[in-house]
C-alpha cells in the first residue's frame, strides 16, 4: 500500500492507495453525499449522488467506487455536480411516496436528509409511480417497495456480509425492484431474520415490525451495551423511549461486529423487560425455589463442590461452560476446573 | 473462383435471405437439380449485402463470369435454370453482372471497399476448406509462428483500427493494456451482442464468414496472452450460433483451436456464451457479469476489464467487426490498412442501411466517405422518390442528422462533433413521411425499455423523458417540456453509470437541435407536419380525386367514412381513430393526413 497525496476541494490530503475518494474525503472532514454506499459492503456506484469531478478524467466519477491516485485533484461541489444531484433527487422523489409524516424512517432517512439539504421540494418530473403491496409476511421485517430507491444495499449486505442471498433485483429498468425468488414469503426463503437489510436500508422500504410506531430517532435515547447472547461481544445500541427498549441497532464499524447483528442481537430483546425474567438467583429450599442473594447462592454451590471433592475426589465434579460467555470467562472457568478443583472434566455447551 | 467446369449456383443463405424465402428457393433448386437435367450445382453463402433483393442467387459459369439474380421465388427457379443452361442472362432479374459492372445494382458494390466483408457472400461459411482456399488461417499461422505478441500489437496499432462496436477505442492500445496487465490467466471476449435496432453487420459477418472472426480471435488471444476466449452472442442469432459451432468444431479438427495450435506450444480455445438478448449486455462490464452467470448489469470503470475483467482476470473485449478485420491486417500489413481512411479514422466501416433508403443492406465503405456517398451512391438514395429528411446514425445511442450535414465524413471525430456517433454503424434513413419527434420517442422507448435499472438517471430519467415525448406526440406537450427535456438529457448523459444511459438522450438532443421546429409544431400549433402522430392529424379525402369506389369505407374499422357509390366520400373526424388504413388502401391516393 502506497502513500498518496491528493487534493479535494482545495485541501491537501495524505492517505493510502487503498482508499476511495469518498473514504479519503470523509476521513478528512469533507462530506460527499451518497445513498447506495455503506461501509460494510463493496462499493456499487448506482445512485450517482456521490459523483465528483476529477481533473483530467473523462466524465464524472463516483467517489464511492474510484480509488485515489497520487496527484489527483477532486472537486466535490461544483455547480454542475449540485445540479445533477438535485436532478437525481427529484427523479427519485418522482417515484417515491410523500408520506414522511407517518413513515417509520422519518428522521433516520437518508433520502429525506438529502432532499432537505438540497432543497428539493417538488418534483419537476412527475410521471408514472409504482404502487406495490406492502409485504408483512412475517413477524419481524416489513417491505414497502414504494419507498425503495434501488440502492441494492439490502441485496448486497445479505449476499456479501451474511452470505445468504435472500434478495436480488427482479424485472428490468423502471420496473426493477428487489425480490425474493418466486415472490415467496420471507418465512419460506432462506432468510435468517438477522435484519441486516433493515439496518442498511436508507429509506423506509425495509423496516422492523416490532419497532413500528414506537419512537422516532430523536425520541429515543441510545444506550450502548454488549450483546449478552454469545461471547462475540457485538456492541448494541438499545433505543430506549420512556424506559422501554423499542429497537436495537449496532454502531457501524465499532466492536467485533462492526455494526452487524444476528437475529438474536437485533430482535431478541423482549426478555430484558419481561415479567418472567429472573432478577436474583433462586435457591431450592424445601422443594421450592426461593430468591436468594448472590453470596448465598454462590456459597451454596462452592460448598456442594467441596463436599463432592472431599467425598469422591476432584473427578466427581464436572464443569459445563456457555457460549454466552466471553473467551475470557470460559478461560476462567477452565482455570477453576483444572487449577482450583483439579479435574479435566470441563466442557462447553457448543459441543452438545 | 473455379467452378469445376460446371455452372455454380450460390444461394444467399443468411438470415436476411431466409427471411425473404431463400429456404423455399433452396428446396426448389435442389429438386430441379436432382433431376440431372442441368449441368450445375448449388452451394450456399452468407449475406451478399443486397438484402433489398433477397432471395439472391449468384450464377458463375465455367469461364468465371458471374451474374447475381435477385427477387427469386420457387416459381422462378425453373426459368432461372433454363437460362443458366442456355447461357442466357435474364436482364430483368439482374442485381449485378461481373462483365457489366454498371448493370442492375452494380454500383452498390462498385462504391464499396470490402475488407471485413471480403468473404461474406463469396464462400460457404460452413466450409473451413473454402475459407482456407481464400488464404484463411495464414494470418494466424504467420502471427503464431513468426511474430511476437508485441510485434502483433504494433502491427495492429499501425493499422490505426479503432473498436468497431461503437466506442472507437484504438484496438492496438487496448491489446497493449491487456498484454501488460499482470495475471497468469487472461481472457479474450468477442462481443457479438449486437443490439442496436437496424444494425445487423455482426450477425451477417458471423453467418457469412465465421472463420474470419475466429482467426482474428486466435491472433488477439496470442497477442494479449489469453488462452481461453468467449464469444458472447445473443440467442436470437441461431444461424450465427450454428455456423460458429460448425466453424469451431472444424478448427479443432484442423488443429487451429485446442492444444498446441499451428504446431506451436500455444493453447487457445473458444467457448460460446449465449446471451438472452438484453441490450445492456453489449456494455462490456454487463457482458462480463452475464458470462459469470450474474444479472447483466454494468459496474463503474475503472477498474477497466483490461485489469479486472472476467472472473476478476485481465480481459480484452473486441467487437465482431474489429476481429474480422484483424486477419486481413496481419496478412496485408497495418500500413496498408492505414492507407485507407482519414487521419484519425483508418480503414473501412460496415454500415447497415435501413429505413427509407432504396437499397437496404450491408455496405462496407472506406472511412472518409461522406454520408451522402454512403446513402446516395451506395444506398441509392431515398425510396419512391421522396425527399431525404434525416439519417439516424449509430442506433438508439446515436443521433439524427439533417440533410445539411450529409457532407459530414465517415470519421469518428467528425460524426461525434455533430452530436451523433459512429456507433456500430446502423444508418436508418428517414424521409418526409417520418416525424422526428416520433422517431426520437421510438429510440428512447427502446433504451428506456432496455435500461437495466441500476442507476437513477437512466432508470427514472429516461422514463420521464419518454413520458414527456409521449405527451408531446399526443398533443399534450407544454412549452416547458422542451426545457425539461434539455435538463434531463444533459444530466442523464453526465450522470449515468454506463454508455447506455450516457448516450440514450442523443436521439432527443439531436432532433431538438436540428428539428426543433417539429417539436414546436407539436407543442404550440398542435400539428404533426409529417402526418404521423395520430392525435395531431386529421385525415381528409380530396373530393376531386375520389372516385367513390368505397374501398376506404370498407376497410375503415370504425365506420368513419361514408359516401354514395361513385360519389366522393368523406371522413368523420370525430369517429376517425387515425389508423390510416384508408390512406394505404385508396387506389387513387385521394386521402391525405395533415
Amino acid at each position: 500500500m502506497e502513500q498518496v497525496h491528493l487534493n479535494i476541494d482545495g485541501k491537501d490530503i495524505l492517505t493510502t492507495s487503498d482508499r476511495t475518494i469518498l473514504e479519503a474525503a470523509r476521513e478528512n472532514g469533507i462530506r460527499i453525499p451518497s445513498l447506495c454506499n455503506e461501509q460494510r459492503m463493496e462499493p456499487y456506484g448506482a445512485c450517482r449522488i456521490c459523483l465528483v469531478e476529477v481533473e483530467g478524467a473523462r466524465g464524472l466519477l463516483p467517489a464511492c467506487y474510484t480509488t485515489v491516485t497520487d496527484g489527483m485533484v477532486v472537486h466535490t461541489a461544483t455547480e454542475e455536480l449540485i445540479r445533477i444531484r438535485r436532478t437525481i433527487l427529484e427523479l427519485i422523489l418522482s417515484d417515491h411516496p410523500k408520506d414522511c409524516m407517518t413513515c417509520e424512517s422519518t428522521g433516520s432517512c437518508e433520502l429525506q436528509d438529502l432532499a432537505y439539504e438540497y432543497g428539493v421540494k417538488d418534483a419537476r418530473f412527475r410521471g408514472e409511480e409504482h404502487h406495490y403491496e406492502v409485504l408483512a409476511d412475517n413477524p419481524l421485517i416489513e417491505r414497502d417497495y414504494d419507498k425503495c430507491i434501488l440502492c441494492g444495499r439490502c441485496i448486497r449486505i445479505c449476499r456479501e456480509v451474511q452470505g445468504v442471498g435472500v434478495y436480488d433485483f427482479v424485472n428490468r429498468g423502471f420496473d426493477s425492484v428487489p425480490g425474493i425468488p418466486y415472490d415467496k414469503p420471507m418465512m419460506e426463503s432462506p432468510c435468517e431474520f438477522c435484519g441486516q437489510c433493515v439496518s442498511t436500508c436508507p429509506t423506509g422500504a425495509i423496516t422492523s415490525i416490532p419497532s413500528k410506531g414506537k419512537g422516532r430517532s430523536w425520541q429515543v435515547e441510545k444506550v450502548r451495551t454488549t450483546c449478552a447472547y454469545c461471547g462475540c461481544g457485538c456492541q448494541l445500541d438499545l433505543h430506549v423511549r420512556e424506559g422501554e427498549i423499542v429497537e436495537v441497532s449496532s454502531p457501524l464499524m465499532v466492536g467485533p461486529g462492526q455494526g452487524n447483528l444476528c437475529v438474536k442481537g437485533r430482535y431478541g430483546y423482549s426478555f430484558v423487560q419481561h415479567e418472567d425474567r429472573l432478577t436474583t438467583p433462586l435457591v431450592r429450599k424445601g422443594g421450592d425455589l426461593v430468591p436468594a442473594a448472590w453470596e448465598e447462592a454462590l456459597g451454596m454451590v462452592a460448598n456442594h463442590i467441596r463436599e463432592a471433592m472431599d467425598d469422591e475426589g476432584p473427578d466427581s465434579v464436572a464443569f459445563l461452560s456457555s457460549a454466552r460467555c466471553t473467551n475470557e470467562e470460559n478461560y476462567l472457568l477452565m482455570k477453576l476446573a483444572r487449577a482450583v478443583v483439579g479435574t479435566n472434566n470441563v466442557d462447553h455447551c457448543a459441543r452438545l | 473462383m473455379s467452378t469445376g467446369g460446371k455452372n455454380k449456383l450460390v444461394l444467399g443463405y443468411g438470415t436476411c435471405g431466409i427471411a425473404a424465402g431463400a429456404t423455399a428457393v433452396k428446396d426448389a433448386l435442389e429438386n430441379e437439380l436432382a433431376t440431372g437435367k442441368y449441368d450445375a450445382y448449388l452451394d450456399i453463402a452468407g449475406c451478399m449485402g443486397f438484402c433489398f433483393r433477397e432471395p439472391i442467387v449468384e450464377v458463375t459459369d465455367p469461364d468465371g463470369r458471374s451474374v447475381i439474380y435477385g427477387d427469386l421465388s420457387p416459381k422462378r427457379v425453373s426459368r432461372l435454370l433454363e437460362a443458366v443452361a442456355g447461357g442466357e442472362v435474364i436482364e430483368d432479374w439482374v442485381v449485378r453482372r461481373s462483365d457489366e459492372p454498371g448493370a442492375g445494382e452494380g454500383d452498390f458494390l462498385a462504391n464499396q471497399h470490402r475488407i471485413v466483408l471480403r468473404n461474406c457472400g463469396n464462400i460457404n461459411p460452413e466450409s473451413i476448406e473454402e475459407y482456407i482456399s481464400t488464404g484463411g488461417y495464414e494470418a494466424a499461422r504467420k502471427a503464431l509462428t513468426s511474430m511476437t505478441p508485441e510485434e502483433l500489437i504494433d502491427e495492429v496499432g499501425k493499422s490505426g483500427i479503432r473498436g468497431r462496436g461503437g466506442a472507437g477505442f484504438p484496438t492496438g492500445t487496448k491489446w497493449g493494456f491487456a498484454r501488460k496487465a499482470k495475471g497468469e490467466q487472461k481472457y479474450l471476449v468477442c462481443n457479438a451482442d449486437e443490439g442496436d435496432p437496424g444494425a445487423f453487420m455482426d450477425r451477417s459477418v458471423l453467418e457469412g464468414d465465421p472463420h474470419a472472426v475466429i482467426e482474428g480471435m486466435i491472433v488477439a488471444g496470442y497477442a494479449i496472452g489469453a488462452t481461453q476466449a468467449y464469444i458472447y452472442c445473443r440467442a436470437e442469432y441461431p444461424l450465427a450460433l450454428k455456423r460458429l459451432d460448425i466453424a469451431i468444431a472444424a478448427c479443432h479438427e484442423w488443429g487451429y483451436l485446442g492444444q498446441g495450435i499451428f504446431g506451436t506450444d500455444w493453447d487457445f480455445d473458444i467457448k460460446i456464451k449465449k446471451g438472452a438478448g438484453a441490450f445492456v449486455c453489449g456494455e462490456e462490464t454487463a457482458l462480463i457479469a452475464s458470462i459469470e452467470g450474474k444479472r447483466g448489469m454494468p459496474r463503474p470503470r475503472p477498474p477497466f476489464p483490461a485489469n479486472e475483467g472476467l472472473w476478476g482476470k485481465p480481459t480484452n473485449i473486441n467487437n465482431v467487426e474489429t476481429l474480422a478485420a484483424i486477419p486481413w491486417i496481419i496478412a496485408n500489413g497495418g500500413d496498408r490498412y492505414a492507407s485507407v481512411g482519414t487521419e484519425k479514422s483508418k480503414g473501412t466501416k460496415v454500415f447497415c442501411l435501413a429505413g427509407k433508403v432504396r437499397r437496404s443492406g450491408l455496405a462496407e465503405v472506406p472511412m472518409g466517405y461522406t454520408l451522402r456517398q454512403v446513402i446516395f451512391d451506395v444506398g441509392g438514395g431515398v425510396r419512391e422518390g421522396k425527399e431525404f429528411k434525416a439519417v439516424q446514425m449509430g442506433g438508439p445511442s446515436g443521433g439524427c442528422l439533417p440533410a445539411s450535414l450529409l457532407d459530414t465524413l465517415v470519421d469518428y471525430d467528425a460524426i461525434t462533433a455533430t452530436g451523433a456517433i459512429m456507433g456500430s454503424g446502423g444508418m436508418i434513413v428517414a424521409d418526409s413521411s417520418t416525424c422526428m419527434v416520433d422517431l426520437a420517442r421510438y429510440f428512447l422507448s427502446f433504451t428506456q425499455e432496455e435500461s437495466c435499472g441500476k442507476c437513477v438517471p437512466c432508470r427514472i430519467g429516461t422514463k420521464r423523458m419518454l413520458e414527456i415525448l409521449a405527451r408531446i406526440c399526443s398533443g399534450e406537450g407544454e412549452p416547458e417540456d422542451l426545457e425539461r427535456l434539455d435538463i434531463l438529457a444533459g444530466d442523464i448523459k453526465a450522470g449515468s453509470l454506463c454508455a447506455l444511459g450516457g448516450t440514450a438522450p442523443n436521439p432527443v438532443l439531436t432532433t431538438l437541435k436540428y428539428f426543433r421546429n417539429e417539436y414546436e409544431d407539436h407543442i404550440l400549433r398542435k400539428k404533426c407536419t409529417a402526418g404521423v402522430c395520430p392525435a395531431l392529424i386529421t385525415l381528409h379525402i380530396q373530393e376531386d380525386i375520389c372516385t367513390g369506389c368505397g374501398a376506404c369505407a370498407k376497410i375503415c374499422p370504425v365506420e368513419a367514412i361514408s359516401g354514395e357509390k361513385k360519389e366522393p366520400h368523406a371522413i368523420d373526424a370525430d369517429t376517425c381513430i387515425r389508423c390510416k388504413l384508408c390512406l394505404s388502401r385508396c387506389p387513387e391516393e385521394a386521402i391525405y393526413a395533415e
